[in-house]
């Protein structure tokens, strides 16, 4: 009866993390490119996360917002490392609404490091509006707000085909395998050469969903490197004092006839 | 507390203690007689006084930094996990610490239900722990709230419309717990402010559990009452203190796995999703520790009813020392419920995993048998098994052999190893 138990336990553990799973039956299982930042030693191509931010940037930030990020992010270690400078001159690009000033008039000014990044829209509201009623959600923590995370927001990238037959699309809905229900209202976003790399990286589909991808996933975990680094220390420290404490556990108890 | 007289050998000791016996305590807690056949179930005890310590210490960081606002609470979730100085760490150490505290707490009951714990003469030690655990749920509810995601505010909904199926005043019970009339702003304040609270309650609970297990002393594997102190006895600093040590350490490295390789794994990715009144999740689940009771919940078709089998499914376990009347305290020594034990953890990790499943079809009606088992389980099964079970011999010391023919004590520890 125990093993039975606790083979069953395991069962359930092994279920548990496709558990949701369910809500999105209809849609095709996420693939996986391999991603740097998977594992214990787990760490961000920063080339990646570069290229990553300039689809961001050129493509995606056209509707979705990443209001919780500040530009000096991108500076920051274990980020894209931008230089500071580099920093600087991205934010310089963006005009954010300041003030009051002095005459109690809110003016623009360009953006600072120390700016988040601006949004697209000026409220949700608006945002929905422009985009046929579906609102684009704000991607800070797009990867952790979806089951299949990174699997999955690469896959929905270059999961847009042709409708089977038998399945009508609305106007401004498009077929996606990845997306629960096959339908979503944002289109096809990316096409080959849509983005000039500036790194001299031929801008496929596939590189451009990689490299997006990448990026939203440090937004979402900017800190996942040092959680890493610091894991793997932590664990290590915790089996070496484990260990010393067994073996002082044994001689202490040598004392009694008692077994531990 | 101590039967014994303490002489502190340091004249301001004396004078210190004389005044304010905190030295008699102390001299207590390193010297009480503690079983020395104590195995490793026993650890929890101690692993669940940490992770209450950490959970408020880490709780009250989190709280320099968080904002109980509906329209600021989720952005400074994410101050946190980007701008505080190891915020992340902080946080996922409290957000999985819940789980782990959870956890631990499953099998410290559990314990107990096996070696039959909750017996007399610790029946108040058993209700005490019990209302800690209904507190311990109370709390990582309304924590769980406060990040202010979709699953914080729909499972906010879900649970305080439980209130409405009372009859007649349900309804203003709910806007009352609401302080509106719907999940609001004044929702989150308040729950953030008993959320603050609650972990104190439980540190008080917590020294009154142990103290009421100070007076009859530690059960133990073959559940017999022992002279103390004596051969079966060991002080409880070193044995007991070195023991538990490397317990926690153990369980730290797997709470260590969870915080720094998969910290997001026990929660629930809509949660990452901003509350959104206008937007219901297509799926509302409760975190893992709390699925069993959803299950039951959802397995009645009436609302009051429902709500009445998921309390009472708690209440049973307060009532449960009158409900095994049985003298025999270890399952060692009582086959049949021994066996029973085990249908229960099962039925209970079904109860789990179908509260995890939409409730529709099989489920719901694995759910339905489960939950009937639950209650059947201590309302018919655990009474006859108390008048009607053939219990083995119990040896009469931990170390002594026994006389007569009993099991003897090597045999006891070998069927303890088997286990």
């Amino acid at each position: 009866m125990k093993k039975f138990v606790i083979i069953f336990f395991f069962l359930i553990i092994s279920n548990l993390t496709s558990i949701s799973s369910f809500s999105a039956e209809k849609a095709a299982k996420p693939m996986s490119p391999g991603w740097s930042f998977k594992g214990f030693f787990g760490t961000f191509d920063r080339a990646s996360l570069q290229r990553g931010y300039q689809v961001y940037t050129e493509v995606c930030a056209s509707c979705h917002s990443m209001k919780h990020l500040s530009y000096r992010n991108l500076s920051q270690p274990g980020g894209p490392e931008f230089s500071k400078e580099q920093v600087k001159i991205i934010a310089s690009q963006f005009e954010v609404r300041d003030g009051p000033n002095d005459d109690g008039e809110m003016f623009d000014r360009p953006a600072r490091p120390s700016d988040n990044f601006v949004s697209p829209y000026a409220n949700d509201k608006e945002a929905t509006a422009a985009n046929g009623g579906a609102y684009p959600p704000d991607m800070s923590v797009l990867v952790k707000a979806r089951k299949g995370g990174a699997d999955y927001i690469y896959s929905l990238l270059l999961g847009y085909d042709e409708p089977p037959e038998g399945i009508s699309l609305d106007d401004g809905v498009y077929y996606n395998k990845y997306m629960a229900g096959n339908k979503i209202k944002m289109s096809n976003p990316l096409s080959e050469g849509i983005v000039e790399y500036a790194d001299g990286t031929k801008a496929s589909e596939e590189q451009m969903a990689k490299d997006v991808t990448t990026f939203l996933s440090w937004a979402a975990e900017p800190h996942l490197e040092e959680r890493h680094k610091i894991g793997f220390r932590a664990i290590i420290y915790l089996i070496i004092i484990t260990i010393l404490v067994y073996f002082s556990m044994k001689k202490i108890w040598s004392r009694v006839e008692s077994e531990v | 507390m101590s039967d014994h007289e303490y002489t502190p050998s340091s004249k301001f000791g004396k004078w210190f203690n004389d005044r304010l016996p905190l030295l008699t305590l102390g001299k207590h807690l390193t010297d009480y007689p503690t079983p020395k056949n104590l195995n490793y179930w026993w650890t929890f005890g101690g692993i669940l006084t940490f992770c209450l310590i950490t959970q408020i210490v880490t709780g009250l960081i989190l709280a320099m930094h968080y904002v109980a606002h509906a329209d600021l609470a989720f952005g400074s979730v994410e101050h946190i996990m980007r701008n505080v100085n190891y915020g992340w760490l902080i946080r996922y150490v409290h957000a999985n610490g819940a789980s782990m505290f959870f956890l631990a707490v499953y099998i410290h009951i559990f314990r107990s239900l096996y070696y039959g714990s909750y017996k007399s003469p610790r029946e108040i030690i058993w209700i005490l722990g019990m209302i800690i655990y209904i507190l311990m749920m109370a709390a990582a509810f309304m924590g769980y709230v406060l990040p202010w995601g979709q699953m914080s505010f729909w499972g906010a909904t879900v649970i305080t419309n439980l209130f409405s199926a009372i009859p007649l005043v349900g309804e203003s019970i709910v806007t009352w717990l609401w302080g509106g009339y719907s999940v609001d702003n004044p929702t989150l304040t308040r729950f953030f402010s008993l959320h603050y609270l609650i972990p104190f309650l439980i540190l008080g609970l917590v020294v009154l559990h142990i103290w009421a297990l100070h007076v009859p002393g530690n059960n133990n594997p073959i559940g017999i009452d022992l002279k103390k102190p004596s051969k079966d006895t060991v002080p409880f600093h070193p044995y007991i203190v070195i023991k538990d040590l490397f317990a926690l350490l153990i369980f730290l490295i797997v709470f260590a796995f969870f915080v720094f390789y998969s910290p997001n794994i026990l929660g629930h990715a809509d949660n990452y999703i901003e509350a959104n009144p206008m937007v219901t999740p297509a799926h509302i689940v409760p975190e893992w520790y709390l699925l069993p009771f959803y299950a039951i919940l959802r397995s009645v078709p009436d609302k009051l009813l429902g709500v009445i089998a998921m309390f009472g499914a708690l209440f049973i376990l307060v009532i449960l020392p009158w409900l095994d009347t049985s003298k025999t305290r270890s399952a060692i020594f009582r086959p049949l419920y021994k066996q029973f034990y085990w249908f229960l953890v099962a039925d209970v990790l079904i109860l789990g995993y179908v509260g995890a499943m939409p409730a529709e079809g099989i489920y719901l009606l694995v759910a339905r048998v489960a939950t009937a088992y639950y209650f059947a389980h201590f309302l018919i099964i655990l009474p006859i098994l108390s008048r009607k079970e053939k219990v083995l011999d119990v040896p009469l010391s931990i170390t002594e052999p026994v006389l007569g023919g009993a099991v003897s004590a090597s045999a006891v520890r070998q069927k303890k190893d088997k286990l």
